[in-house]
C-alpha cells in the first residue's frame, strides 16, 4: 500500500469517527471551556504553519523563491476580496511567471 | 442568506451558492492531490470519506513535500479535531438509532453546520439537505479535478506548489478576526470596533486566533531546518494552547464557532 492510500484510509476513518463521536456517544454534553478554547485555535495555528512551511520550506532548507511572490499576489487578491479560487489561481500564475522570467 | 423554511430542500437551497463554490474547490483538490503524487483514485476516496477540505489539502501538501505518512496523517486529523465539538453541538437534533445518527453525522461539514445554525440551535433537515448537496458537489468536483490533472503538465512550471500556501492563507484569513465579532450566524466584518480595546491583555484575548497563527508560523519556521517535512506543522498545533488561556475565567461559548469558513469545507 502506498503512503497516499494509508493516509487516505487513516484520515478517513479518524474523521468519520470524530464526526460521529458526539451524536453517537456523547449525546448533548459539552466540553470544558479551556478544551473548547484550545480546539478552536487548532485551525488558525495549523493553517498559518501550513502557509509558512509551504512558502519557505524546501525540504529542510529555508528559501525565498518564486513561491513568496505567489503568496504576496494571493495576499493582494485576498485584500481585494477575491473568491478563494481566484486567490489560488493568482498565486499559481504569479509564481509561474516569476519562474519564466 | 438565511434559509426560509425547514425542509431538506430549504437546506439544499440555502447551501446552493456554497455548493457552486465547492465544485471548483473540489477540482483544485483533485488537481493538487495529483500533483502531490496521490494518483487518481485515492483523492476521490479521500473526498468521499474525509469530506473536509482543509485537512485533505494539508495531507496532500505534506505528502507532496515528502513529509511521509505519519506527518500527513496527524496534521490532517488535527485539522479535523474540530468536528468533535461541532458534532457535539448538533447531537441533540439528530434522530434515530446509533447507525442512523452515525450516517447523518457524516453530512456535518463547516458549511452545512453554518447553514443549519439558527442562533445556536440547529435544524436537522436544513443540516442534512445542505450536507447532502455539499457532499455531492465536493465529490463531483474532486473527480473532475483528478481528470483535469491528466491534462496539466509539470506542477512546478504551473506554479501549483504556490497554490497550496495561497489556499491555506485564504482559509486562515477569515479566522483571524477579533473575537467579539464571532457571534454565530452573523456575518460581521466591521465589529472589530466593538471589541473591548482596554489594554494589552484584552487585545490579546480578542485577537487570540491571530496570536495562535503567529506562534504557529514561528514554531514551523524554526523547526523546518531541524526536522523532516510535516513535523513543523504538527508541532505548530501547540500554539492552539493560547485558546485555553482564560484570564477572566469565561468560557469560549456553548457552541463551537465556525469562524468564517462558510465558503468552504
Amino acid at each position: 500500500m502506498t503512503a497516499a492510500w494509508a493516509v487516505v484510509l487513516v484520515v478517513g476513518v479518524a474523521t468519520i469517527a470524530l464526526k460521529a463521536s458526539g451524536p453517537v456517544l456523547l449525546g448533548g454534553r459539552e466540553l470544558p471551556p479551556r478544551v473548547q478554547g484550545a480546539l478552536e485555535h487548532l485551525a488558525p495555528a495549523l493553517l498559518a504553519a501550513l502557509v509558512a512551511a509551504g512558502v519557505v520550506a524546501s525540504g529542510r532548507r529555508l528559501v525565498l523563491d518564486a513561491r513568496a511572490v505567489g503568496l504576496l499576489a494571493a495576499l493582494v487578491a485576498l485584500r481585494l476580496r477575491a473568491p478563494t479560487l481566484v486567490v489560488v489561481a493568482v498565486a499559481a500564475v504569479a509564481t509561474a511567471l516569476v519562474r519564466l522570467a | 442568506m438565511p434559509p426560509h423554511g425547514s425542509r431538506y430542500r430549504d437546506g439544499a437551497a440555502a447551501a446552493l451558492p456554497l455548493a457552486v463554490a465547492v465544485i471548483p474547490f473540489g477540482m483544485s483538490f483533485g488537481v493538487l492531490a495529483r500533483s502531490a503524487g496521490m494518483g487518481r483514485l485515492s483523492p476521490v476516496v479521500m473526498s468521499a470519506t474525509t469530506f473536509a477540505g482543509s485537512a485533505q489539502f494539508a495531507a496532500a501538501s505534506i505528502l507532496g513535500a515528502g513529509g511521509g505518512l505519519a506527518a500527513a496523517t496527524l496534521a490532517a486529523v488535527l485539522l479535523n479535531v474540530r468536528y468533535g465539538p461541532i458534532g457535539l453541538s448538533v447531537a441533540g437534533v439528530l434522530r434515530g438509532g446509533p447507525l442512523a445518527r452515525f450516517v447523518q453525522a457524516q453530512l456535518v461539514v463547516d458549511e452545512s453546520w453554518a447553514v443549519a445554525n439558527r442562533g445556536g440551535r440547529f435544524d436537522r433537515k436544513l443540516l442534512l439537505g445542505a450536507g447532502a448537496l455539499l457532499y455531492t458537489s465536493w465529490l463531483l468536483g474532486t473527480v473532475a479535478g483528478v481528470l483535469a490533472g491528466d491534462l496539466l503538465g509539470d506542477p512546478e512550471r504551473l506554479g501549483l506548489d504556490a497554490a497550496f500556501p495561497a489556499l491555506f492563507l485564504a482559509l486562515l484569513v477569515p479566522q483571524l478576526r477579533a473575537r467579539g465579532s464571532r457571534s454565530p450566524g452573523q456575518g460581521s466584518r466591521r465589529s472589530d470596533a466593538a471589541a473591548p480595546a482596554a489594554g494589552p491583555v484584552s487585545w490579546l484575548r480578542s485577537h487570540s486566533a491571530l496570536v495562535a497563527a503567529v506562534l504557529g508560523v514561528a514554531i514551523a519556521v524554526c523547526l523546518v531546518p531541524v526536522s523532516p517535512p510535516g513535523v513543523p506543522i504538527i508541532a505548530a498545533s501547540l500554539a492552539s494552547l493560547v485558546g485555553a488561556w482564560r484570564p477572566d475565567g469565561r468560557g469560549a461559548g456553548a457552541t463551537p464557532t465556525v469562524r468564517g469558513q462558510e465558503e468552504r469545507s
